[in-house]
């Protein structure tokens, strides 16, 4: 599929239209499995001990505030905490540990979709999916719409609601600094017990199979992570169902760009087909008013075509009339002799002009 | 209608009538609290939160554009369906509409955090996949279509006798324009909610969420026409180029047209709970709240139109206008805050702080103020008497 050139400008200049190419490149995303040997990181629930080592590099990389609870605080997961802007990862307890059962603790921040709905959703495009893995922000594009925090389903972006004028979206990069520098995120360094793995993430999805298999006890035969919403670069494995690690359970794979996709390829449809459309019902009431006032003038010369009859007829009777009555007078007036009384009859008898404003 | 309405000069009243008492309070305090939001940010001014990042003004947002459908409702039905005898609610509705328009701007400008930089989408690179996007353009353009559509005012008031012809002979352009933009961004405002499907409680999210944001701003815009008349009869009566039995005339003809909109919404939103089979849902705290949306503020209001109309009880019909645009408001702030993040605990959830009603307040009295203070001085009410009616 190729946009041509004339199409690209036509595109650019209509907004509809360009609309409709990105409806086009939308539906093509079926074919594209993603950058092949792009990043992920692999956080195994059942091999985490809480101790949140991940949140302090993560924030020492970051050059965000060390967090005020000091490391090996359990009293700080007696409250769900969720990411924020002076916090872009942050380890939660789920579950108390028991007997031979040690406690669930998951890591949580960005999960760089494979088809990151952030990206999607933001009117300037200023998030990218990296061929690397990680989801990338510009805040010199950004608008400060928080379009990307209200359509995340995973909760993982954070806003600078504290600056004014220009606040930004902060989140984990997936250290992508360190990335292009060979290196691996600072979590998954920091991470004491091999809980986060960071690699290829075709890689990371056999290893967890692989755990998953060899263990089937330890595990809940799942990988969030691996089709949810298309798939993420952060994969998770726990002994617990996702739903129980606040992590959407039973969703669809299908991503989730396209459930607003499908609806904008419909902007330009409405474009070409409700001008021509209004434009004929406009005709349809233009011509019913015209006929209409056709019919009512027809009727009109009509009705005057009728009265102009009648005044005729009427006046034509009393000119008659007038003529007999004169002729009455004139012969009484000749038997009295009286040539007055003449006179004031014909004068009496004179037919009355018609009325002004009459029926014409 | 009769072009002989007397033009009386602005008579501008007591400045310091209970009403300009009034609102000069809500606005300065209202102003104040704009000044501190750009001030110290949003944190300050609202209980925003990470997980819940669209709050009160976002619902009101969708609140101010549902309601100024009362522009595409009425230049819809004048000049594409030839209902002429309404011409005279054309101008109060086009006016709402565009200060409908002009309070969601200012309200996005107040929530935004680089309002500045709202022209990017446009000059510097455009998110074509958003529909935000689509939102920002066509409620661009159909700003721009509903300030030439009031043109003709301005130039009556300025004597700029061929510009008001030039600007007249395009109402029609005008009006199919806007209501193609209006279909278009009106459902496109649902469509923000497509993609969270997770977040919102069932009964709110649909895939047909665009429609039922178009169908429902018909029903806010027909209910606005009718309560827009009631407003310009009992404040400028002597004013306003129709009688008070014409007006009664036009406001039953409104309410059987909002006892079809209301109908179909209904129907629609049934049709949806229907095909999910979300029945299930409706037995639960959230449930019976979507109940009384659906039954008491569109169910209810569609009986009462219809009831009023066959009766012919305009005061009845204008009772009903309120109920129905209260279930508009009803909608928009469910969808965007009671609804939504529903599965969130309590203590994570999102309450408005007083500050963001506050703005709101603010915002509606500028709407009103400025709607009074234009109809007073220019020809909305009555057709200009130097010219002929322009329709």
């Amino acid at each position: 599929m190729t946009i041509s050139r004339r199409g690209f400008i036509t595109g650019a200049v209509v907004g509809s239209l360009g609309l409709a190419g990105a409806a086009r490149a939308g539906s093509g995303v079926h074919l594209f499995e993603g950058h092949p040997g792009r990043k992920g990181l692999l956080h195994d629930t059942t091999l985490c001990v809480g101790c949140r080592s991940c949140e302090f590099a993560c924030n020492e990389v970051n050059k965000l505030p060390v967090p005020k609870a000091p490391i090996n605080d359990k009293a700080i997961f007696s409250a769900r905490r969720g990411i924020n802007d002076k916090l872009y990862t942050v380890v939660n307890k789920y579950a108390e540990g028991g007997g031979r059962r040690p406690p669930v603790y998951r890591k949580h921040q960005c999960m760089h979709c494979n088809e990151p709905c952030c990206a999607s959703v933001c009117f300037v495009k200023a998030f990218v999916k990296t061929p690397e893995g990680p989801v990338l922000y510009d805040p010199d594009l950004c608008v400060g719409c928080r379009y990307c925090l209200f359509a995340c389903p995973y909760y993982a972006l954070a806003y600078e609601y504290n600056e004014p004028l220009a606040p930004k979206v902060v989140r984990c990069t997936m250290c992508y600094p360190r990335i292009k520098e060979g290196k691996n995120p600072a979590c998954a360094d920091a991470c004491p017990t091999g809980a986060i793995v960071y690699g290829k993430r075709g890689d990371l999805v056999r290893m967890a199979r692989d755990r998953i298999r060899k263990f089937p006890g330890r595990y809940f035969d799942h990988i969030f992570g691996e089709h949810e919403y298309g798939g993420t670069s952060w994969l998770t494995v726990s002994g617990l169902a996702p739903g129980r690690l606040d992590l959407p359970e039973n969703i669809v794979h299908e991503p989730l760009p396209n459930l607003t996709t499908g609806f904008l390829t419909l902007a330009p449809l409405v474009t070409a087909i409700i001008p021509g459309l209004l434009a004929g019902f406009y005709a349809f009431t233009k011509r019913r008013d015209h006929l209409h006032e056709e019919a009512l003038r027809r009727e009109l010369a009509r009705f005057a075509r009728e009265r102009a009859d009648e005044v005729e007829k009427a006046l034509s009777a009393a000119r008659a009339q007038a003529a007999r009555d004169l002729e009455r007078a004139v012969e009484r007036g000749r038997r009295t002799g009286r040539l007055e009384a003449v006179r004031e009859a014909a004068e009496a008898a004179k037919p009355e002009p018609p009325k002004e404003g009459g029926a014409r | 209608m009769n072009g002989h309405a007397p033009v009386t000069p602005a008579d501008r009243g007591p400045l310091l009538s209970p009403f300009n008492v009034a609102a000069g309070l809500l606005l300065a305090i209202g102003g104040l609290v704009v000044l501190l939001r750009f001030y110290f940010g949003l944190a300050f001014a609202t209980n925003l939160t990470h997980a819940t990042t669209w709050g009160l003004w976002t619902g009101f947002k969708l609140v101010f554009v549902a309601l100024a459908a009362s522009g595409y409702a009425l230049t819809t039905a004048v000049y594409i369906f030839g209902m002429h005898e309404y011409h005279p609610l054309v101008r109060p509705a086009v006016l709402s509409g565009f200060m409908g328009y002009s309070l969601f701007i200012l309200i996005l400008i107040f929530d935004l955090g680089r309002a500045y930089r709202l022209p990017y989408p446009f000059i510097i690179q455009p998110g074509v996949t958003s529909a935000l996007f689509e939102i920002a353009l066509c409620v661009g353009l159909y700003y721009t279509t509903q300030f030439l559509e009031l043109t003709p005012v301005g130039f009556e008031w300025v004597k700029w006798r061929r510009w008001r012809k030039a600007a007249v002979a395009a109402t029609v352009g005008f009006t199919i324009f806007g209501l193609m933009l209006s279909m278009l961004h009106q459902a496109t405002l649902g469509a923000l909610f497509l993609t969270v499907p997770e977040k919102v409680y069932p009964l709110w999210y649909s895939p047909y969420v665009p429609l039922h944001f178009f169908m429902s701003s018909c029903v806010g815009g027909i209910a606005m026409c009718v309560m827009l008349g009631l407003a310009c009869k009992k404040i400028w009566g002597e004013r306003f180029a129709i009688s008070d039995e014409k007006l009664d005339e036009l406001t039953i003809g409104l309410g059987k047209a909002g006892a079809i909109a209301t109908l179909v919404y209904f129907l629609v939103k049934v049709v949806d709970v229907a095909l999910h089979n979300y029945w299930h849902y409706l037995a639960s705290p959230l449930g019976l709240w979507y109940l009384v949306e659906i039954l008491g503020f569109v169910l209810l209001p569609t009986l009462l139109y219809a009831y009023g109309y066959r009766e012919r009880r305009p005061g009845l019909i204008r009772f009903t206008a309120g109920m129905a645009i209260l279930g508009v408001i009803l909608n928009r702030l469910n969808i965007s805050i009671v609804a939504f993040n529903y599965k969130l605990p309590l203590a994570e959830r999102y309450f408005p702080s007083w500050m963001e009603y506050v703005v709101v307040i603010f915002l509606i009295t500028l709407g009103v103020t400025i709607y009074r203070g234009v109809v007073k001085r220019f020809a909305i009410l009555y057709d200009h008497p130097d010219y002929e009616a322009h329709h």
